[in-house]
């Protein structure tokens, strides 16, 4: 691994200032994807090999998980991901995120990852990560997966570049409308999740809205309405190691077997997770059965653009919306 | 940018001078000679590395050693009591549970906390907490047994 130097910083403050005075400097809480990032020597504009490696598992008070009725759910963003998925608060209100939680990698990585970690880990396009192409994510000018080999790659809303968002727990968190708290050298502010990630067309370079001295500090998840479901499905190739296919998070309220409103996200299929409103449109105020799961399902993926390799996700989402949707009422 | 560190391994209180962008792997394995941790992909795909930090497994790879200062530290050689192998070892031995055996180190520290949180696991728990150790010789089925033996002695 590459030589860099490390920090170890005492506040929020004191690493976003650190963050600040390093152009190159990244941020290291789990590890297991900045210290991958490093090891394949990744650099560009956009993914600069970095240099300082600043360490906010030394903060006070950043691994936490406090539940309130009225208050909802409130994740310090160094929780690991074993800790989120065994919690009882976690399981009982929120089923949909405690899958998410133990669906990435493996047992010792979800020992170490933490749930910010999670939301702000970087793509795993193999073109991103390998170090031989120069693609538009580096700050190149061109994306080798249009021509290339594309079997994990977008059917959803990608141009310029083909990545999809890795993230396990983005789209459970999407579902039930929670909100990051970050902060930057403004102080502390809030953005919700489903504003958070922003797709190639606004800035290639990066995957969420924050600049490069702010930091995720925490998750916070509404309590749960009335009558809500919440489900998470993935489909990966194996068992274990293995990023999603194609994802899926839904939360819903449904009374009688009718949605009443809720959210439908996927995945693995669009380089941000996937908020799938036609989903969400066709499904509101309908008796739930597997016509109606089907026709949300076929109303998102009208929109699919797959590439050469890739079709077959097509099928998976429409499949996995409707298994999902189906899920909650059985 | 080297620094020096302080840190518990198998019970031993070690101090080392080190760069702080070696991995606990390499430190494990240049600086205190505990070769038993192997080198894998290096990036968190395979477990071959997994060692424990206050009980729990972690992979050796992706751990930055200025970090676990303080912290309990185990690798493979820290598994037998004296001249005594762990019952683990005994079963994985006896069994052949090991065919070119460089899983074997990561699979028996995960191994040990499956058993220390859970004595008589089912096979369905074996799978799940041994399913970030890859076996590239494939041979799961008598790795499954012996922990099951071990659970049994």
């Amino acid at each position: 691994m590459r030589s860099f130097k490390y920090y170890t910083a005492t506040s929020w403050e004191d690493a976003v200032a650190t963050l600040g005075k390093y152009k190159n400097a990244q941020i290291v809480a789990g590890g297991s994807d900045v210290l991958g990032w490093i090891k394949d020597e990744l650099t560009g504009p956009g993914a600069p090999l970095a240099d300082v490696l600043i360490d906010i598992r030394t903060i006070p008070n950043t691994s936490y998980i406090n539940y309130d009725a009225t208050a909802g759910l409130k994740l310090g963003a160094l929780t690991t991901l074993t800790t989120v998925a065994e919690s009882s608060d976690v399981q009982k209100n929120y089923p949909g995120l405690a899958t998410a939680a133990v669906s990435p990698a493996s047992p010792s990585i979800r020992n170490v990852g933490t749930i910010g970690g999670n939301i702000m880990q970087r793509p795993r396009c193999w073109y991103l990560r390998g170090a031989n192409f120069p693609c538009y994510k580096k700050g190149g000018d061109f994306c080798f997966s249009v021509t290339g080999e594309n079997q994990y790659h977008a059917i959803l809303q990608g141009e310029l570049c083909y990545i999809v968002h890795p993230s396990d727990t983005a789209p459970a968190l999407i579902s039930l409308n929670a909100t990051a708290n970050v902060m930057g050298p403004n102080g502390a502010k809030q953005i919700p999740f489903d504003q958070f990630f922003i797709g190639p067309r606004t800035n290639v370079l990066k995957e969420t809205v924050l600049e490069h001295n702010e930091i995720l500090t925490e998750i916070v998840v509404p309590p749960p309405a009335a009558n809500t479901k919440s489900v998470f499905m993935k489909v990966t190739q194996r068992g274990v190691y293995d990023f999603a296919l194609v994802s899926i998070a839904v939360a819903a309220q449904i009374v009688n077997g009718v949605w009443q409103d809720g959210r439908v996200v996927l995945g693995g299929v669009a380089p941000t997770p996937y908020r799938a409103t036609d989903a969400e449109a066709a499904l509101k105020g309908k008796k739930i059965d597997a016509n109606v799961a089907l026709q949300a399902a076929q109303d998102t993926l009208v929109k699919a653009r797959p590439m050469s390799q890739n079709a077959y996700k097509v099928d998976i989402a429409k499949n996995i919306i409707v298994q999902a949707v189906t899920s909650l009422v059985s | 940018m080297k620094t020096i560190l302080h840190l518990r391994v198998n019970g031993q209180d070690h101090e080392v001078y080190v760069a702080v962008h070696k991995t606990l792997l390499e430190v494990l394995r240049e600086d205190l000679n505990l070769t038993g941790t192997k080198h894998g992909c290096e990036l968190g795909e395979c477990g071959t590395c997994t060692v424990l930090v206050d009980g729990e497994p972690v992979l050796s790879c992706l751990a930055l050693p200025i970090e676990l200062q303080g912290r309990e530290i185990t690798t493979v050689e820290g598994l037998a009591d004296g001249a005594t192998p762990h019952p683990l070892q005994t079963a994985f031995a006896e069994l052949g549970a090991a065919q070119c055996g460089y899983c074997t180190p990561g699979v028996l520290m995960a191994s040990k906390t499956l058993l220390d949180h859970n004595p008589h696991p089912s096979r369905d728990e074996i799978k799940h907490a041994l399913a970030g150790n890859l076996c590239r010789c494939t041979g799961y089925a008598k790795i499954y047994e012996a922990v099951e033996l071990a659970s049994k002695t």
